[in-house]
């Protein structure tokens, strides 16, 4: 009796460990295919040209992305200007003033503004600027997405400044230095790191954002010359070339779809490298 | 600050005399929330000489040594109760600052806690800086005195660039107790500052309190009484949030009134 016993519970526990063994690996499966299948189309479907050219006309063979290319990165600085500052002083009032109910209520905001799905954001800014500017434009695709920056940065804004040992805003008050001081020269500073990597993964999440800029930037098969007019994204070129009929267009959304997914693992990378520090670790849960 | 009547002095068991009280205590009480952890404390801390608090964890010696620079005051729902002069001033009088105070009160903490994106010299001068003197000549001076006063210049001065977390621990806290000095505060409040060194470092920091009591006057918390005995001239037992008894350290360890004194001094609770 005592024996079975035993053997049914080795048996269940054995079970319980494959099955989450397995679990995890059906985690990680999808980014090993995910990276499989774009190092195999994506890889070789870039060029010279993909990073130099304007797309060519419908059906023409050829072409590139480099609008594209120059107009994410323009959407994510408008991006950042937008929500670096916002989430940056919002993570430092959750963090340094503030009443615990006030922000309790700020915090469960900020969480729900996280889980709020992207093309929901796209609506409120094309009704807020879309609408009123009459026409879709490269200001409104920076806001979308420096709003959904927002409430990620004041988050890791925040749970790193709670990592700064307390000991060093008590060191800085006991030698007088005012409060707004101590908050900017020295909790701040120990931060940096932990704060840049924050903003630099909010970044990267926002970089592969496709459905809010489809009504914001709306996306454009030239260069840009104004912020008021329409700008092309890499996620909206993927997203138009591969729902085209045409294969060079499908290899040139694979090739997008590589440099974006690059461009991202670049960031994570070398948040990791920059993270190795003792201090200032961000939330492992962030990575 | 605001001038207020002179009040009673209260002196130790055994006064010394011709000493000036530098700081004054009436009636101390402090709360957080519901707890009250100081009871009516009163005290008068002698300028110029160094003053041990001792008494088992929880008795409220931390609270009165934070109290002394309004640090307690960070503790939410802090209540304080009771009046104390530094040298006559009210430094709970409505007009006065918290960073005001802590300018004239210094501190030095348990765990040493230089900060750690500056280096040796920004350290020894950050209470300077930020406080608006940038005369680099100014900042060059103290720097040489503090870190001589704190016994550790003749360890550092060829590395002052270095990353103050480059130090050894008891460099560490003799780097705070620089940083600290450097303000030129009347008072420099210690909060077990030796409890984490090893016995040399130890020896060092009681050294250096000796020595800077020529000029500055020192209270100390700690848990050790053999440090207690070895570099205090007074000492104050605290049980319970309540001040037991306060007396020349001879006194207190050799032949102290109250019977609770003599069985925490002599190791037989506590």
């Amino acid at each position: 009796m005592i024996v079975s016993n035993h053997h049914w519970r080795r048996f269940k526990n054995v079970f319980m460990q494959s099955l989450t063994f397995v679990c995890a690996l059906l985690v990680v499966l999808p980014l090993v295919m995910v990276f499989y299948h774009l190092l195999r189309e994506g890889f070789s479907s870039l060029n010279w040209n993909f990073f130099t050219q304007l797309p060519k006309a419908v059906g023409e063979k050829g072409g590139g992305m480099a609008n594209a290319i120059v107009g994410t990165f323009i959407l994510l600085i408008q991006a950042a200007l937008l929500g670096v500052p916002v989430g940056v002083l919002g993570g430092i009032y959750l963090s340094e003033y503030g009443g615990t109910k006030l922000n309790w209520w700020i915090r469960f905001a900020a969480d729900i503004l996280n889980g709020v799905p992207s093309i929901t954001w796209g609506i409120v800014v094309y009704a807020l600027m879309v609408i009123p500017m009459h026409g879709s434009s490269a200001l409104a695709g920076g806001v979308v997405l420096g709003m959904m920056m927002i409430p990620l940065v004041m988050r890791t804004t925040e749970e790193v400044l709670q990592l700064v040992p307390a000991g060093y805003r008590e060191a800085a008050y006991a030698l007088g230095i005012a409060k707004w001081k101590t908050i900017v020269k020295i909790v701040l500073r120990t931060a940096m790191k932990g704060i840049v990597t924050g903003v630099l993964l909010a970044l990267a999440r926002v970089a592969g954002e496709t459905a809010p800029l489809l009504f914001t930037a709306l996306g454009n098969l030239g260069w840009t010359h104004h912020l008021t007019e329409p700008i092309a994204a890499i996620p909206l070129q993927i997203f138009n070339y591969a729902i085209s009929p045409y294969d060079d267009w499908h290899r040139q959304a694979w090739a997008g779809a590589f440099v974006l997914l690059m461009l991202v693992l670049a960031v994570n990378v070398g948040v990791r490298f920059l993270t190795r520090d003792r201090l200032a670790k961000p939330n492992s849960r962030t990575l | 600050m605001a001038a207020t009547p002179p009040l009673k002095p209260i002196h130790p068991t055994e006064p010394a005399t011709g000493i000036v009280p530098a700081l004054t205590v009436r009636d101390l009480s402090i709360s957080f929330g519901k707890n009250k952890v100081l009871k009516n404390v009163s005290i008068d801390i002698a300028a110029k000489s160094v003053t041990a608090i001792i008494g088992p964890s929880g008795c409220g010696k931390s609270t009165f040594l934070r109290a002394l620079n309004r640090l307690h005051e960070l503790t939410p729902e802090a209540r304080m109760e009771g009046d104390i002069r530094l040298f006559g001033d009210d430094i709970y009088a409505r007009n006065v600052e918290p960073v005001l105070v802590r300018r004239r009160v210094g501190m030095v903490f348990q765990k040493s806690n230089p900060f750690p994106t500056m280096s040796i010299a920004e350290n020894v001068t950050v209470g300077l800086r930020l406080n608006g003197v940038h005369d680099k000549k100014t900042l060059a001076e103290r720097t040489e005195q503090s870190l001589t006063m704190a016994a550790l210049w003749d360890e550092v001065k060829d590395r002052l660039n270095a990353p103050a977390i480059s130090l050894s621990g008891g460099q560490q806290q003799r780097l705070c107790i620089a940083r600290a000095l450097a303000v030129k505060p009347n008072v420099l409040l210690m909060d077990e500052p030796a409890s984490a060194l090893d016995p040399l470092a130890t020896a060092k920091i009681e050294e250096l309190i000796v020595d800077l009591k020529k000029e500055y006057t020192i209270v100390i918390v700690t848990h050790n009484m053999q440090q207690a005995a070895r570099s205090s001239d007074f000492a104050a037992f605290f049980y319970l949030g309540e001040l037991v008894e306060f007396g020349t350290t001879t006194k207190i360890f050799t032949n102290p009134v109250q019977k609770r004194t003599e069985d925490y001094v002599t190791g037989r609770f506590g």
